[in-house]
């Protein structure tokens, strides 16, 4: 059956949000991970300065589009856990016998991990305003969101593509720290790619991520190495291939 | 008129047959028993029945529509509580059934009224808005089968409905089991390995082993088939003893296996000095006789040869382990 169940998306949207919002260690983790990061990193090496960097842009400045990514990046990813979590517990049998599509499930699905996703980088986008980051509040800063919501569609459709291929928890995670971290570190968060050697600007050319925290940094605190229209475009075209791979792989699991 | 007609269905693996070539039909209205041991086939044939398994051949008729064809269909007029919980808890009881009510396309007025009208079905009104994970494992088990209600399915599917529970919280779950086939005259299929459940709440029993359906019949006609009483004689040679007793003219059914005998008669007390007089004229050394009404266990004990709990014990011990003890 294709055609979407709306009930059914909205639904599967809310559950996720209430799960989220009773998981109290995790709200609070998730308040506590980026400010370490970003006050340690930020302070601690605020001193430090980056080839490249036009006057007036901090290290600091540069770190929080990073952390905003790193912050939407893991909670996407981890919607693919969460649907092994469900079948581990029986959860996923009583979603996929109702009479509503697969494309449904995967619909709702993403939109309630976009949406966790959103509300971590607002969080951190909240905490590096107090902490003094320069935002650049042009008309840019409306296209944030739009980077931060495609960069969590990239990291779903990759958490859905593991989820339906593993079994195991355990082997979700340790695929997930063998994938995400390079992504991550690769796309620069900490540094620029300005400041990378070519060798390496080459490889993280290829990460998808890339785009998202330069698109961020484009449109937060104007600098970047791209300009932003082509970081949309390459983000765009990735995360609507990831999405559907994704579905599709999705659709296929059993139950 | 069957509301499921099961045509020929198989389920193979790569060298297990899991499901071997079942028919039966499943009337309207009535509660009909899967009654088979752990790995029998009961929990493959109830998730292709609901279309979570395609069958490797063979179809089945679920109301309308057929399980191949138009599986969708099937889903909207059934309701499902699987063997192991499938319950967020997470969520309370009550958002765990409107989360059912909206994935079926309940509209906003029907789905209060129908969330309160199972709630009380099954009598947990009070804990409706405390989180599942505080519930115990009976009022989980109720609850999933208020959900199973939810949107009004004409059968539901109960897959080992109280495994797990304790005898007291069985015996309550068998009670709404029967209170909901009655009240909401909803056919119910169900699985399960304990014999008193399929004897007492059944209308009818299917006996299921490796697979295959040995015998379809009123949990009464299973048991009166096999005689009045039944007399199990552990004795040193099975085929012997066997043999001696089937010339008697009382001996109303029999069956041998290899170091005992089971037969079924009326008024057994009465013959038993014969058959001691029998294993001594032959020899024959008893070394037990147990002397019963006759149950679901001995039905089933007579069509497979073996007790559906010894065949549970043996399949607890994990596989690497079997090897030793045998």
């Amino acid at each position: 059956m294709m055609g979407l169940n709306y009930q059914a998306i909205y639904v599967i949207w809310l559950r996720q949000l209430k799960r989220f919002s009773r998981d109290r260690g995790r709200l609070i983790s998730n308040f506590i991970q980026p400010l370490m990061f970003l006050a340690v990193l930020g302070f601690g090496l605020g001193a430090a300065t980056l080839p490249g960097l036009p006057s007036g842009v901090r290290f600091i400045d540069v770190l929080a589009p990073g952390i905003i990514a790193m912050s939407i990046l893991f909670p996407s990813v981890f919607i693919g856990l969460s649907i092994l979590w469900d079948r581990q517990f029986g959860f996923l049998q009583e979603v996929l016998v109702a009479p509503v599509s697969r494309l449904s499930i995967v619909i709702g699905t993403t939109l309630g991990g976009a949406t966790i996703a959103l509300i971590q980088g607002f969080i951190v986008l909240f905490i590096s305003l107090l902490l003094g980051v320069n935002f650049n509040f042009s008309l840019f800063l409306v296209l944030a969101p739009v980077f931060m919501l495609l960069t969590s569609f990239v990291a779903i459709g990759i958490g859905l593509i593991i989820a339906s291929k593993m079994q195991s928890i355990e082997g979700f995670q340790f695929i997930v720290s063998l994938l995400i971290f390079p992504l991550l570190f690769l796309a620069s968060p900490f540094s620029t790619l300005d400041a990378s050697p070519p060798w390496l600007r080459a490889i993280s050319y290829a990460d998808p991520i890339t785009y998202g925290i330069d698109g961020m940094r484009a449109t937060l605190i104007n600098y970047s190495h791209f300009p932003f229209y082509i970081s949309l475009g390459v983000l765009v075209i990735i995360s609507t291939v990831m999405m559907i791979l994704g579905s599709y792989f999705f659709s296929k699991s059993e139950a | 008129m069957p509301i499921i007609s099961v045509q020929n269905l198989k389920k193979y693996y790569k060298d297990v047959k899991a499901v071997d070539d079942i028919s039966f039909d499943v009337n309207e209205g009535e509660i009909f028993g899967f009654l088979g041991p752990n790995g029998a086939g009961k929990t493959t044939t109830i998730k292709m029945l609901v279309t979570l398994l395609k069958p490797t051949e063979g179809t089945a008729k679920v109301v309308d529509d057929d399980i191949n064809k138009n599986p969708d269909k099937v889903r909207r007029n059934i309701g499902i509580v699987f063997q192991d919980p499938a319950l967020d808890d997470r969520l309370t009881g009550k958002e765990n059934l409107d989360f059912h009510a909206r994935m079926y396309g309940m509209k906003k007025e029907k789905r209060e009224e129908r969330v309160k009208e199972v709630l009380k079905l099954v009598d947990i009104e009070e804990k409706a808005n405390i989180l599942v994970k505080n519930y115990s494992g009976g009022m989980k088990r109720r609850l999933e089968i208020a959900r199973g209600l939810m949107h009004y399915p004409k059968v539901l599917f109960l897959d080992e409905p109280t495994l797990g529970l304790d005898p007291q919280t069985r015996r309550s779950v068998w009670d709404y089991i029967k209170n909901l086939n009655e009240k909401e005259k909803i056919t119910i299929f169900l699985t399960t390995h304990y014999m008193e459940e399929a004897d007492y709440l059944c209308n009818r029993v299917a006996i299921i082993d490796h697979g295959k359906v040995l015998v379809i019949d009123t949990p009464l006609k299973l048991k009166s088939q096999i005689g009045k009483d039944v007399i199990t004689i552990g004795c040193s040679n099975g085929v012997v003893c066997a043999d001696s007793l089937k010339k008697e003219e009382w001996v109303e059914s029999i069956k041998v296996h290899d170091s005992s005998v089971t037969i079924g008669t009326k008024e057994i007390e009465k013959k038993l000095p014969l058959i001691i007089k029998m294993a001594e004229e032959n020899n024959i050394e008893i070394n037990s006789i147990d002397i019963r009404k006759p149950t679901l266990e001995d039905v089933f004990l007579y069509y497979t040869g073996k007790k559906i709990r010894e065949q549970d014990a043996g399949n607890s011990i994990p596989e690497q382990f079997r090897r030793r003890f045998s």
